[in-house]
């Protein structure tokens, strides 16, 4: 398949804290990769170094063949859910999707979440009245608006309603079909299971494995992804 | 960048802080002219305020807005725009805002009641003060992560520039009396956006011969066209370097 992301001996220290310790991996259209790992173990340096808010002390990121450092044109392809999100104070949610159309000079494409959100009926409402969960929703809605190859979602689950977290996975599923790729970082074991077709496994800055979901299940006999990955980091081999 | 500038004015404008920073040098500005039927001593009285309270609110506002702010920079990374598009961008917009309030509470006040060469230059060394201010807050902003510390050293560089720089001046004089510093002097003027605004603003007043033998040399050298030309150049100066290093910072920082 396709590569899409390429990533290639990236290293990232923080001060004296390694956070990113020679991490190399690829990523290719059609597919959801969960980015799991303890606190802490450089899930969201890695998305951010994608991104282009961390910059790399050595190593480099491919998109689409090309180096991201000092670019910013790719970042018209990729569609991200910050962890929390945060707006200016004083503008409407209405305000603040017709900024970003603005900024990025694309028309809003998809409007799913917008709609299953009911986020329409709110544009009037200013960002600083807005409740976490709702932050959280236009978070999302802004991810998938611009219809972009990759979608980088950074716990995404983290407060909304079920009902909502629900929506949102059926959106990551129907995109997948349409063979984007979707980074998703998560805590939340059973959503992975649900959604995910590969995993990556990151320990103290390090690719513990890399494997499809499928493989990892079939390896350790176990039907769950949370118990398969209670086998395989207990046993001391890997 | 424009785009980005737009949006923060459209944002700071909304805000109550601005309106209030407006209405306080409306308020300063109009009860000094009225009080006082001369015009130069409304003059004096309104710069002597304005030296105070502008680098005060310019350096501690733009610092505020920026880190709370710093998300939705972090947000506009994520966007296929590039980051000096996003700092030039946030510069553009603070300063425009900042820049209104100036000229609503300070310029349309003296050209309505001391329109004159002196009212002129306050008008043009306070909106560069307020520039540079905001330059300085940049480069606060940027060189610390954490907004206690940022709004602690913008705090800091005003204290300094307001009340420490004179001290040490003083201090300097009183050490090296013997030797003639009149040169020296116009050199460290210019080290201090601050200074640079009253000199140019007071030498336009006729006080500057209460001011001695120095005060003699800085009317013939800033009293002269090379001389206010000079202390322009160098409130630019005041408002690029800042800015300059803020933008390099910015381009290595982390998110």
């Amino acid at each position: 398949m396709e590569k899409i992301i390429a990533v290639d001996g990236l290293k990232k220290s923080f001060g004296r804290l390694e956070v990113l310790k020679n991490v190399s991996c690829d990523f290719a259209r059609g597919g959801v990769v969960s980015i799991l790992g303890p606190n802490a173990s450089g899930k969201t340096t890695l998305i951010k170094s994608i991104l282009g808010m961390v910059i790399p002390d050595s190593g480099n990121i491919l998109f689409k063949g090309n180096s991201i450092l000092n670019t910013f044109d790719y970042k018209k392809h990729i569609g991200y859910m910050p962890q929390i999100g945060h707006y200016p104070d004083n503008m409407k949610i209405g305000q603040l999707f017709k900024m970003v159309m603005d900024i990025r000079e694309q028309d809003a494409v998809d409007t799913d979440l917008l709609k299953a959100y009911q986020l329409e009926s709110m544009y009037q409402k200013t960002m600083r009245t807005l409740s976490g969960g709702t932050l959280q929703k236009v978070s999302a809605a802004l991810a998938f608006m611009f219809d972009p190859d990759v979608l980088i979602l950074d716990e995404p689950s983290a407060g909304l309603d079920p009902l909502a977290a629900e929506a949102l996975k059926e959106k990551i599923l129907e995109e997948k079909s349409k063979g984007k790729l979707v980074l998703v970082t998560s805590h939340i074991l059973s959503e992975a299971d649900e959604i995910s077709d590969q995993i990556l496994y990151l320990f103290e800055g390090q690719i513990k494995f890399y494997k499809t979901l499928a493989d990892l299940k079939q390896e350790t006999g176990e039907q769950k992804l949370s118990r398969a990955l209670t086998k395989i980091l207990s046993t001391p081999s890997c | 960048m424009l785009k980005i500038a737009k949006y923060i004015i459209l944002d700071i404008v909304r805000s109550k802080v601005l309106l209030a920073y407006t209405l306080l040098l409306l308020a300063i500005s109009l009860t000094i002219f009225m009080s006082d039927a001369d015009v130069t001593k409304g003059l004096v009285s309104i710069t002597t305020v304005i030296l105070i309270i502008v680098p005060l609110v310019s350096i501690v506002y733009a610092t505020t807005y920026y880190f709370n702010a710093a998300e939705f920079t972090e947000m506009l990374v994520s966007q296929p725009i590039s980051r000096r598009a996003i700092l030039l961008g946030k510069f553009i917009g603070i300063s425009s805002s900042i820049l209104l309030a100036f000229i609503i509470g300070v310029c349309i006040p003296v050209a309505l009641f001391a329109f004159s060469l002196t009212g002129i230059t306050l008008m043009v060394s306070g909106c560069l003060l307020t520039l540079s201010f905001i330059s300085l807050a940049f480069l606060t902003s940027t060189i610390t992560r954490d907004k206690a510390k940022g709004i602690g050293l913008a705090l800091m560089l005003w204290f300094y520039f307001s009340i420490i720089f004179d001290g040490l001046v003083l201090l300097f004089l009183t050490l090296f009396a013997d030797y003639p510093l009149e040169k020296v002097m116009i050199v460290l003027t210019a080290l201090n956006p601050i200074d640079l605004a009253r000199i140019l603003i007071l030498l336009q007043l006729d006080i500057s011969a209460l001011m001695g033998y120095t005060g003699a040399l800085y009317q013939q050298f800033f009293g002269s066209g090379i001389g206010i030309v000079f202390s322009l150049l160098m409130q630019l100066v005041w408002t690029l370097v800042p800015l300059l290093f803020a933008l390099k910072i910015f381009k290595k920082k982390d998110l």
